[in-house]
């Protein structure tokens, strides 16, 4: 007895999950699964076991093994093409996208490739992006060869429609970084040969070098002018050619007005000019430019159903399964889906017992039932026995694909967003104007040889490097504050667009309820132990989601062997358990003649049970609401007009309605399309909407939304396109999100007054026409620095306070 | 005082030579992943321990 309890502790030597009743043993390890069993094999015997040194437990349970057909697409040539970066007639290279690497040993696996497979010549991966690079030969290799390996490893790539239709952009940061380099360069070089002048030359010094140093200035500007700051002239060029002022248009006429003004200087030998000043402002905007720049490598913010989609698609010709890639399917063509795989495309079913899980098309979280001759739309996942399907639309015009037709996913939705920065920079810049002309005119009246003069000065000092700085510094802080919270947003404007939303429209399953965590009763006479002891042996036979979960609840070490065991897909388990028969299952399982004197309820799942013809009871399984729900909806409802938007049935309306409280509206049975009409349909009542979704069902509504958020279980999972992905863990604090997002733009409009104070000192010196270098060279890097640190600072006490890492 | 014409031509090549070796490492693409090579620099410890280890087995036979 004290035996079984002990061993009821192992955990699994591969992957560290707690192995059950009967561990796996080899070599003195225990393993909870054949699959991790055979990974430890192949390691051990390619002398790799260093992976178990590096981290505890690193690997990842292999419990569904994946089918042998399932990667011969890759050896279609149309296909094979397109996910290859290069090709060498023997040397192929690829890059592969693996989501479950997860630590250091993954790495060092993955590196080692060559060893498990002898004609690959370099593996790398880039963690942060879970990016594999290969190269291989491919006389001795191929690539499915290798993903079929990295599969049986527990490291299987995600390969999907979108890696073959989209090319990936690359080198758009690294120009920036060039640009910043080169001003940084420039910069420090400038500042250097500047302060002899600022120190002040003897006579002896300035006849010698004042020139030589005035021309190196120029040269060394040069680069900062016409290479460094070459965004800003052309946003600003394009700004005004849609009679749209933006920060750019003051910053490229300070720049200019800095450069030309300076060079007139050295040429003239009337002055030193202003290139220090020049080349540190560029400096600075780039590096508040590259700041606000960051984005989170893993996540992607704009996936639509193509990255949910596989590449390819096993068909039936003549007797034979070829794989064919789905965009080459046809109406007519017979398709053959395996369990866990997804339906690529509109079809009928053919042969088979169809048990599939729409939760990404619809929310719905149970799978659904479909007999033969019935239509299964796109995007269902198949759960249980092989079926085949014919086709009966082609992939880009299924109903999952229309959605995507719709008018919201073809127009950009950057032009709507107008930020405080772009607003106030508008006014700036017309007062900017007329405070230069102003005083251009005055002097021309008193005294004509300063009006030149006093005229660049004022657009040199009112540059608004601090302004322009205020805002990358205050959101690109609260983007990896609330990064570091897991509340991942596509880019920093983001957060001045969720200060602003005043209404909440939340998704149910999914989003607010947990499916994966249900809450599960017993409805009937308690269970002796020996009864929970049959139900258990016989639902540990059955890999449907509720058996799974009946499993979980009624933990049981001792396991009695089944006979004649049988499962109905999507109706009940059947079969002798020890000596006695036992049925567990759907109402209509157990009673097929129709005979049912139970309390019929919506509310939740029934699975019922029968012991030797002996009606026992049933187990009601309800869905679980996330943690924090009920605080967090009391808060929300205070400040936000709230409404909940279901693709299931209103079996949860009561429960839900209580949570919401009378004022809010609560709908369900909502079609994809219906819920973003619902959106669009508040947006023109003038309200800021914020989506809170999860599944592809939500993806119209979280793009139409002003703020979509996809709520994710794991983020290096799918996710609809969104503007946040925010992780399930921190549901709960969505009101905290909101909260920080409006101080940090209270902090922003802060450093825009600090940042106006320095241009009104400034201005003061340059309406006189006395803006000397030395001044602008003080100034201008202070205010600079000044901004930084108190939009740093300010945003990261904000977070602070309200109770963000 | 001539000497200071060589001085500032040196500095600025250093200086130089120095934008050009982070042109170089931008465009190898060294700024690309600034996690993964940190893990794998241990990697190659533990491995070379291992054959100092084989190493000094060796020798003791």
């Amino acid at each position: 007895m004290t035996k079984t309890l002990s061993k009821q502790k192992v955990t699994c030597y591969h992957c560290g999950d707690e192995c059950d009743n009967f561990p796996i043993e080899s070599e003195d390890l225990s393993f909870c699964c054949v699959g991790c069993k055979n990974v430890y094999a192949i390691l051990s015997q390619n002398n790799l076991c260093d992976y178990y040194n590096l981290e505890s437990n690193p690997g990842t349970a292999i419990r569904n093994p994946v089918s042998k057909t399932k990667f011969n697409y890759l050896d279609d040539e149309q296909v094979l093409k397109k996910l290859i970066d290069f090709n060498d007639g023997g040397i192929q290279k690829v890059t592969l996208f693996i989501p479950i690497m997860h630590c250091s040993s993954c790495i060092w696996l993955l590196e080692n490739l060559y060893k498990l497979d002898k004609g690959v010549t370099n593996s790398r991966v880039n963690f942060l992006k879970k990016n594999l690079s290969l190269t291989y030969k491919t006389e001795t290799t191929s690539l499915r060869k290798i993903v079929e390996l990295l599969s049986s490893i527990g490291y299987e790539p995600a390969i999907n429609l979108n890696d073959i239709e989209t090319q990936v952009k690359k080198g758009e940061n690294k120009r920036l970084s060039y640009q910043i380099g080169v001003a940084g360069f420039c910069f420090g070089n400038i500042m250097l040969i500047s302060f002899p002048e600022y120190f002040g030359l003897d006579e002896f010094a300035r006849v010698n070098f004042s020139r030589l140093f005035g021309y190196l200035n120029m040269f060394l500007a040069l680069p900062v002018f016409l290479f460094s700051a070459q965004d800003y002239f052309k946003n600003a060029y394009k700004g005004l050619r849609k009679n749209h002022i933006g920060i750019d248009v003051p910053l490229a006429l300070g720049i200019f007005v800095l450069f030309a003004r300076s060079a007139y200087e050295i040429i003239s030998h009337t002055g030193i000019g202003y290139f220090d000043t020049l080349a540190g402002l560029v400096f600075f905007i780039l590096i508040g430019k590259w700041f606000q720049q960051k984005t989170f490598d893993t996540l992607s913010f704009e996936r639509d159903y193509k990255s949910y989609f596989p590449i390819a698609v096993g068909v039936i010709a003549d007797e034979n399964e070829t794989t064919v890639p789905v965009n080459n399917l046809k109406i007519g063509d017979r398709i053959i889906i395996r369990n866990n795989e997804l339906i690529p495309t509109d079809s009928i079913l053919m042969n088979g017992n169809a048990n599939i899980d729409f939760s990404f098309v619809t929310g719905e979280s149970a799978p659904v039932r479909k007999v033969l001759g019935e239509i299964i739309y796109a995007g269902g996942r198949q759960i249980g026995e092989t079926i085949e399907l014919e086709v009966s639309k082609k992939v880009s015009q299924s109903y999952l694909t229309q959605l995507w037709n719709n008018e919201h996913f073809a127009k950009q939705n950057e032009s709507k967003i107008q930020t405080f920065q772009q607003t106030v920079s508008r006014y700036f810049t017309f007062a900017l104007v007329i405070i230069a002309v102003a005083s251009a005119t005055w002097w021309l009246v008193f005294n004509p040889a300063l009006s030149l003069n006093a005229f660049t000065s004022v657009l040199i000092i009112a540059c608004p490097c601090a302004l322009a700085l205020s805002s990358p510094f205050a959101l690109g802080t609260a983007m990896r504050i609330l990064g570091r919270n897991k509340f991942y947003i596509k880019s920093p404007e983001v957060v001045e667009q969720i200060a602003k939303i005043d209404s909440i429209v939340f998704d149910k399953t999914g989003t607010i309820t947990q499916s994966n965590d249900a809450k599960i009763d017993f409805i009937g006479d308690k269970l002796s132990d020996e009864e929970i002891q049959l139900i258990v042996s016989l639902a540990k036979h059955s890999v449907h989601p509720l058996s799974k979960k009946i499993c979980q609840l009624l933990y049981q070490t001792k396991i009695i062997p089944v006979r004649e065991f049988k499962e109905e897909t999507g109706k009940g388990l059947q079969g002798f358990v020890g000596e006695k028969e036992v049925k567990i299952g759907s109402a209509k399982f157990l009673f097929p003649d129709g005979y049912l004197n139970l309390e019929t309820s919506n509310l939740s799942t029934t699975v019922h049970v029968m012991i030797e013809n002996n009606m026992r009871g049933y187990f009601k399984i309800e869905h679980s609401y996330r943690k924090g729900l009920n605080q967090l909806i009391t808060q929300l409802k205070e400040h936000f007009k709230l409404y909940l938007l279901s693709g299931d049935n209103d079996s949860e309306r009561k429960n839900m309605q209580e949570l919401f409280g009378e004022n809010a509206q609560l709908f369900f049975k909502q079609s994809p399309m219906e819920k973003l009409t619902f959106i669009e349909r508040l947006q023109n009542q003038n309200q800021k909407v914020m989506m809170i979704g999860d599944g592809l069902n939500d993806a119209g509504a979280l793009k139409a939304s002003n703020i979509g958020i996809s709520v994710s279980e794991n983020t290096s999972h799918f996710s609809p396109a969104s503007d946040v992905i925010m992780d399930a863990s921190v549901f709960n604090n969505a009101n905290r999100f909101i909260q920080f997002s409006k101080h940090t733009t209270i902090v922003i409009k802060m450093s825009f007054i600090i940042s106006l104070i320095y241009n009104i000192i400034g201005l003061s010196f340059a309406v006189q026409g006395n803006l000397s270098p030395l001044i602008a060279a003080i100034l201008m890097p202070l205010s600079s620095v000044t901004v930084i640190a108190f939009t740093t600072i300010t945003t990261t006490l904000f977070a602070k306070k309200g109770g963000l890492e | 005082m001539n000497v200071m014409y060589l001085l500032i031509g040196c500095s600025l090549l250093m200086a130089i030579g120095f934008l050009f070796a982070f042109i170089w490492s931008v465009k190898s693409g060294q700024m690309d992943d600034d996690y993964t090579p940190s893990v794998r620099i241990l990697f190659d410890d533990i491995e070379i321990k291992k054959n100092k280890t084989e190493e000094q087995e060796i020798k003791k036979n």
